[in-house]
């Protein structure tokens, strides 16, 4: 009965986290961008939130764990936590597939996959630049790998001649 | 009655004090380095680039106070990210000396961020072997990070090595001034050698070929000359034990000046 109960809250925790969204990217959820990793229920009914930030530097995450704490104060949930976790490290990959498409519709190229080819230090980039989320044209290149927010690249397409953002494999 | 002798050695435990003090390198060359990058905000020689340095220095700030925080954890003293970073004079830090000089001009940045991202990256990589968990799941995550950093920097030194006359002679001359810098962090003394032991550091000295290879390798197709390797200084005399440049104490003033100013004050 008790660990129903636990299940249950579980399943509404994490309807409630479905909705606060990423503060950089708001057609995203916390739980699409795969930065909440597990949410726990003890015995007594306290729930505790575990996250991982994208980036080490990212300075979302404050924001991230503030929208987090009070989306499930108001959802009744007023004594739950966060806690963050580093392993396993946060990835790219842990963006599903319908998570990708609201991210080019809302303007910025979804992330190719991470793997890591070659050596420990691979200068030259070996991945294309991403297709251009507004026209799909393939004539695009990357300006810089650093772009407005710590996840994010700047690209260029050639074809509609407007620059764009691409949220970067890591 | 007498205590049985144990048929198998167990490894040794490292003294709390050694952990901290690796864990005071780690985050020290961090917070010390972001620091200098960060002098860059609103100075880039591009937007792009401006932008970039930004990017790289907010990394390294957010593995620092990672870092710092599991240093003030494993001292248990209750001294947080915080208070190691703005309530420490310049003898208690304990980052290299490379990452503590002025930024110069973008070439010495460039060089210095080239040669430290090398050896950043060779280190993560062997640190997410780490016995200790919790700091080689801080090394996984620094360095994805650490590999972006290493591009930037290299694709860098290709484009000014193998660039214009001035971009060449500029970056040479940084090269050759940061050079005799790069010794100290190949140079294990105690800590590193106790650490070693007991599983939770590699062996830095067997780190050093892979950074050689690796810096090596760039300089050449850069068109750059390697500068002739100085002799090892002695680590007592190097930044992990805290002897630093001038150079440190100035950067300190401004970055402590606020948090001193305002103890315990918070916005």
């Amino acid at each position: 009965m008790i660990r129903a109960l636990g299940a249950a809250t579980r399943d509404e925790v994490l309807a409630v986290l479905d909705t606060v969204m990423d503060p950089e990217v708001p057609v995203l959820s916390v739980r699409e961008l795969g930065i909440v990793r597990d949410v726990l229920v003890d015995d007594r009914g306290g729930v505790t939130v575990v996250v991982t930030p994208t980036y080490s530097g990212c300075p979302a995450i404050q924001v991230i764990e503030h929208d987090i704490l009070e989306a499930l104060a108001r959802a009744g949930y007023s004594d739950a936590k966060v806690r963050t976790t580093y392993s396993p490290a946060w990835t790219t990959d842990w963006i599903p597939e319908p998570a990708r498409a609201k991210l080019k519709a809302y303007g910025i190229a979804p992330p190719g996959r991470s793997g890591e080819a070659g050596g420990l230090v691979q200068l030259m980039r070996a991945r294309q630049a991403p297709p251009c989320p507004y026209c799909d044209s393939r004539d695009t290149e990357i300006r810089s790998e650093f772009g407005s927010t710590a996840c994010k690249s700047v690209c260029w397409c050639r074809s509609c001649r407007q620059p764009f953002e691409e949220f970067k494999a890591i | 009655m007498t205590t049985p002798v144990p048929s198998v050695v167990p490894a040794p435990t490292p003294k709390p004090n050694a952990l901290f003090e690796y864990l005071l390198r780690l985050g020290d060359d961090r917070l010390i380095l972001g620091h200098r990058l960060s002098e860059w905000c609103g100075h880039g020689p591009i937007l792009e680039e401006d932008i970039a340095l930004a990017n790289v220095s907010l990394d390294l700030l957010g593995q620092a106070t990672i870092l710092l925080r599991m240093a003030g954890e494993v001292e248990g003293q209750g001294r947080t990210e915080d208070t190691l970073a703005y309530f420490r004079d310049a003898v208690e830090f304990r980052n290299c000396q490379l990452v503590e000089l002025p930024r110069g001009d973008f070439a010495f940045t460039i060089a210095r961020q080239f040669l430290f991202d090398v050896y950043d990256v060779v280190l993560l990589d062997a640190l997410t072997s780490s016995n200790n968990t919790e700091l080689a799941a801080v090394a996984a995550k620094s360095l994805k990070e650490a590999r972006y950093h290493v591009r930037h920097s290299g694709e860098w030194m290709l484009k000014l090595g193998d660039g214009t006359d001035e971009s060449h002679r500029r970056v040479q001359t940084a090269v050759d001034s940061l050079w005799r810098f790069t010794t100290e962090l190949f140079a294990p003394d105690v800590v590193d050698a106790e650490l070693h032991a007991a599983g939770i550091a590699p062996d830095l000295a067997a780190l050093q070929p892979k950074w050689d290879t690796l810096v090596r390798e760039v300089l050449e197709r850069a068109t750059l000359t390697t500068p002739a390797n100085v002799v090892r200084p002695s680590r007592a005399r190097g930044g992990r034990t805290g002897a630093h440049t001038e150079h440190l104490g100035h950067l300190l003033a401004e970055m402590q000046i606020v948090a001193r100013s305002h103890p315990g004050a918070s916005w």
